[in-house]
């Protein structure tokens, strides 16, 4: 009796976490779709619900009444399976996003590993659906995008070596708690700058949305899906985006922590301050992706390769000598 | 690279100009309209859906010259006409099918009497191909509906032609 207890209580706790992840995903995509519009002076979707909110809901309706097309040469278990590769892996990180101090699925103690490790299964959801989808566009983008997550998780692993030599723990809540006199931006602000711009990379977002290039590879490794496996991919897609927003405000604005503990900040609960700084780094998100043109394929593995890496390992070295030096090491 | 543009890379220069005039195009006033709720201003020249016109005593405007049907580049117009006790020639049948008409202009120009025209309206979907092989009635009950716009389109057009 005890352990079905036990059992449901973490089903419930799953679903309070997941259930309002899905939800502001649906929103972040209409967010995302308003801003952009914003900045072209357009409307955007506005139509259904207020101020259209409901649009994503609606679209989502949609999709699952649209017919899934398997193409015939396809392998269609790895085609099947792609979509829901990507999306459970974009949806299983969220475990170990503390929203607030005892706010946390699963505390564990190498939650950052965890994350990143996550976020790197990511691009066999991409894989297996391009190679599965035996079509050229398919197979190229997918083979672009391996090459880019790829490319641009080495620079963010370099810059979470960063942050880890000044926290001394692998454990998310430490790492926030760390942040409580400063935030690491101030300190690591270039490495900021770099995590932010190979996340935009690491999610596909413009402007390295190179894998899903429209005008070269009619939608890349996507091309073939249809229904509500491409609006699988597509939440996938999102929630990955959302995680990035959250690692990068875990990382370096401090997560749940409020800006200043003065009387009308501190009052604010923790979560709502994470949420807020998520929000932020996604409307930064949605305003690039209306700004930027696309880069070419040799840039973005120049940009990676040779200018992020060794930029980022130089930090490391920096950061290193500066902890000796001055004596602050964590943990001394 | 200059020493300049070194510096406006390593510091996103350029980038943030972009995402400083993106901010503040987002407040700007909106150039697009809610659609079926507002609707944009329309040129007098507006080619839309066909209308047939009468004389103000109610009369047709059509004499069945056929111009019109010579003219059309998509063959729509169907005419066939007879002559009336009274010795004038009108039409027994005008048909356009909307489906061909590529909405050129060309039979409103060629209309020596402005019977054939095209109006203001281009808001008549259907949901059956059937609803959209116009006949002479429906034509000419368009022209009774749009006449004032119709009127003041082409009074307003008449300098140009």
């Amino acid at each position: 009796m005890a352990e079905l207890f036990i059992f449901f209580e973490q089903i419930y706790k799953i679903l309070f976490l997941l259930i309002p992840v899905l939800v502001s995903v649906a929103m972040i995509v209409w967010l995302d779709r308003r801003v952009w519009a914003f900045v072209q002076k357009r409307r955007g979707p506005n139509v259904v619900g207020p101020f259209g909110l409901f649009q994503t809901l609606a679209d989502a309706l949609k999709y699952i009444f649209k017919e899934i097309i398997i193409p015939a040469s396809s392998n269609k278990v790895i085609f099947i399976l792609a979509p829901i590769v990507t999306m459970t892996l974009a949806l299983i990180a969220w475990a170990v996003i503390p929203f607030s101090e005892t706010f946390v699925l699963a505390d564990i103690n190498v939650g950052i590993l965890y994350l990143f490790a996550v976020s790197s299964l990511g691009v066999y959801g991409i894989i297996m659906g391009g190679w599965a989808s035996n079509s050229k566009y398919p197979f190229l983008g997918a083979i672009r995008s391996a090459a880019q997550m790829v490319s641009y998780e080495v620079s963010i692993g370099v810059i979470i070596i960063n942050v880890l030599l000044c926290v001394g723990s692998l454990n998310l809540s430490d790492i926030v708690l760390a942040q409580e006199d400063l935030w690491f931006v101030i300190p690591l602000f270039p490495m900021f700058i770099i995590f932010f711009i190979s996340a935009l990379a690491e999610t596909n977002r413009p402007p390295f949305d190179l894998p899903e290039a429209e005008a070269e590879l009619v939608a890349g490794y996507q091309t073939e899906y249809s229904g509500m496996m491409y609006a699988m991919f597509w939440l996938g897609e999102y929630a990955n985006i959302l995680l990035m927003c959250a690692m990068g405000s875990i990382l370096f604005l401090g997560g749940w922590l409020s800006p200043i503990d003065l009387f009308p900040f501190n009052v604010i609960p923790a979560p709502i301050w994470l949420i807020l700084k998520i929000l932020f780094l996604f409307i930064l998100f949605a305003l690039i992706k209306a700004i930027v043109p696309r880069y070419r394929y040799d840039q973005l593995m120049k940009l990676g390769w040779k200018i992020f890496l060794p930029f980022s390992l130089i930090y490391v070295v920096l950061t290193a000598s500066f902890l000796m030096y001055f004596d602050l090491l964590p943990g001394n | 690279m200059s020493l300049v543009r070194f510096l406006k890379t390593i510091f996103m220069i350029d980038f943030l100009t972009g995402l400083i005039m993106a901010i503040k195009e987002i407040f700007k006033p909106k150039k697009t309209i809610n659609y079926p709720f507002e609707k944009g201003s329309i040129s007098p020249r507006a080619r839309g859906e066909h209308a047939l016109r009468r004389y103000p005593n109610g009369e047709e405007r059509c004499i069945a010259c056929k111009l019109c049907e010579a003219v059309c580049p998509a063959q729509a117009i169907t005419i066939e006409s007879s002559e009336r006790v009274d010795g004038s020639r009108k039409t027994t049948r005008y048909d356009i099918d909307m489906l061909k008409c590529i909405y050129c202009g060309l039979c409103e120009q060629s209309c020596p009497v402005d019977a054939i025209v095209q109006g203001p309206n281009f808001e008549f979907a259907t949901e059956t191909r059937e609803e959209l092989y116009y006949n002479k009635e429906k034509l000419l009950e368009n022209g009774d509906r749009w006449e004032n716009i119709l009127a003041a389109n082409i009074n307003a057009d008449s300098s140009h032609r």
